[in-house]
């Protein structure tokens, strides 16, 4: 285990760099009107990242992710996102369809 | 338009005590047991999920971390993972209004925000009485915080118990979860943006990793902004 000090460090330094963006988040919503047109702007700059975030941790994930190959996070994630639409835009199969599907590759892989 | 306080409470309740708070249950257990087998503490694992509050940033300083990145670097690499809550922040708030002496609250607020509140109030907020919307809010984000640190303990505790494949699939969860929650938006503007903004995610991602999100929301918001340039309706998934 790594020292008390490196730990502590380490989780106020994440915590606080993640913070930084919802005060500074706070600090301009309060002088932004529904209305106007930055507003939408800003509404869809935040679908935009979401989109690109998706495909990344699904493409090219940094955490234990990647320890499942590409074919089989691409497979469960469309069966997954084929289920949800399929099933009239119900989030559950959707889910359980891709998760379980993804599982269930994982402890085929290594015989494959 | 719902008026009445109670009923505000009991959609809340009803919203948030489904799959928000399923699915953060077991993609939490997915890190409580990735923090374990990494060797850190739980009350690192309880703080990181409390204090950060997004995935993402959370998965990106535990494996920097163990990478052997130096501190400075991690939580750089923290920062620029979670920008995101920016403008999701500045697209949310403006969405609850309240009495100018309540902008001092807005700083707690802010805190509980998630794509999973964030997706809920952009939906139901339209049909709440706007002085009411906080109450939403607070409870529906109490609930999914309460259910992500109670699934970041039990991962924690009983990594020994969860078979490696079904920990990476809770991880799996994740993604998958925010891509049926956001890909049910009706409005195209928003519709729009998902997917510009998902090839241009990982092409940002191979050229200057470190920038991926905040260049992708820059070039893919804005494209996606004067594509629909009549369109002037805020989306709601």
């Amino acid at each position: 285990m790594d020292n008390i000090q490196t730990v502590v460090v380490l989780t106020l330094g994440g915590i606080g760099a993640t913070y930084i963006w919802r005060a500074m988040g706070v600090v301009f919503a309060a002088r932004i009107s529904t209305e106007s047109a930055i507003f939408l702007w800003v509404t869809v700059v935040s679908y935009a990242m979401l989109g690109g975030l998706i495909a990344r941790m699904i493409v090219m994930p940094i955490g234990p992710l990647g320890e499942a190959s590409l074919t089989v996070r691409l497979v469960s994630f469309i069966a997954g996102l084929a289920f949800f639409f399929l099933s009239g835009k119900r989030i559950f199969p959707g889910v359980v369809t891709g998760v379980g599907l993804f599982t269930l590759l994982q402890y085929l892989s290594p015989m494959i | 338009m719902i008026s009445d306080p109670r009923a505000v409470s009991r959609l809340a309740l009803r919203d948030a005590i489904g799959f928000p708070a399923f699915t953060l249950l077991f993609s939490m257990i997915g890190f409580g047991s990735l923090v374990h087998q990494s060797d850190l503490p739980l009350l690192m694992a309880v703080a990181l999920t409390a204090g950060i509050w997004g995935l993402p940033g959370q998965l990106t300083l535990v494996e920097m971390h163990i990478a052997g990145a130096s501190i400075f670097f991690v939580v750089l690499g923290v920062a620029l993972a979670n920008a995101r809550f920016l403008p999701m922040v500045v697209s949310f708030m403006p969405l609850m209004p309240g009495r100018s002496s309540r902008l001092a609250s807005n700083f707690a607020l802010a805190q509980m925000l998630s794509i999973n509140s964030w997706a809920a109030g952009l939906r139901r907020f339209p049909d709440i009485q706007p002085e009411l919307r906080r109450r939403y809010y607070v409870l529906f984000g109490m609930i999914c915080m309460g259910s992500g640190v109670a699934g970041t303990v039990i991962g924690y505790v009983s990594v020994a118990l969860l078979p490696h494949e079904i920990a990476l699939g809770l991880i799996f969860m994740n993604p998958l979860f925010f891509a049926v929650l956001l890909a049910g938006v009706k409005a195209r503007p928003a519709l729009i943006a998902l997917l510009v903004g998902a090839p241009l995610g990982l092409l940002f991602h191979l050229i200057t990793p470190d920038l991926d999100l905040l260049l992708t929301g820059a070039v893919g918001g804005s494209l996606a902004f004067f594509m629909t340039k009549k369109e002037r309706a805020i989306p709601r998934p």
